[in-house]
């Protein structure tokens, strides 16, 4: 393998790694935003990681725009999403 | 690095599977919606892997829709909240 594929491979595994954190955090925590927290932020770290891997592995200056963006636009999401479901939970006093 | 990418798919997957027990267990509405943001997050990364393993671009621009729907399911889901007077 080349130089290229052995740093998009270490940036594939590191993302799989957040992903498995996220969703290790999401069936073992105890309350809804302790679970929250460990899903929104492993979970874009790992998509991050996930995108850089890919870009590096593309070379392409399109495919990577492409991919930032869709990164960009998952973090947005996630941030409202974290927000309009803490403020639910809270409201349930839970 | 073909199969590589196909045990990156595969593990993704596992993790989907994982978080449909969190689905099924609840217990709040809250933690439904949690499942969905990770279901969310991870057919993402999902989809982009496999343009990248099958060489189908199109598939990016699949992966770009569904982030885009992403944040829309909770907002849809909660309603946007309504101000200040509601604490």
């Amino acid at each position: 393998m080349s130089m290229q594929e052995w740093v998009a491979l270490a940036l594939l595994i590191a993302g799989c790694f957040f992903y498995l954190a996220g969703t290790i955090g999401l069936l073992r925590f105890g309350d809804v935003h302790s679970r929250l927290h460990a899903l929104t932020k492993a979970d874009n770290l790992g998509l991050m990681l996930v995108c850089a891997g890919l870009a590096v592995l593309a070379a392409d200056w399109r495919t990577s725009a492409l991919l930032v963006l869709i990164w960009l636009l998952g973090l947005l999401a996630a941030t409202v999403s974290a927000h309009l479901i803490a403020r639910h939970a809270r409201r349930d006093g839970k | 690095m073909s199969q590589i990418l196909g045990l990156a798919v595969l593990f993704l997957l596992l993790n989907l599977v994982a978080g449909l027990w969190r689905v099924a267990r609840g217990p709040t509405a809250a933690d439904r919606m949690l499942a969905a943001l990770l279901f969310g997050s991870t057919t993402v990364a999902v989809l982009l892997i496999m343009a990248e393993w099958m060489t189908m671009p199109a598939l990016r621009s699949v992966a770009l829709l569904f982030v885009m729907l992403a944040g829309i399911v909770t907002i849809a889901f909660f309603g946007l909240p309504a101000g200040d007077d509601e604490r």
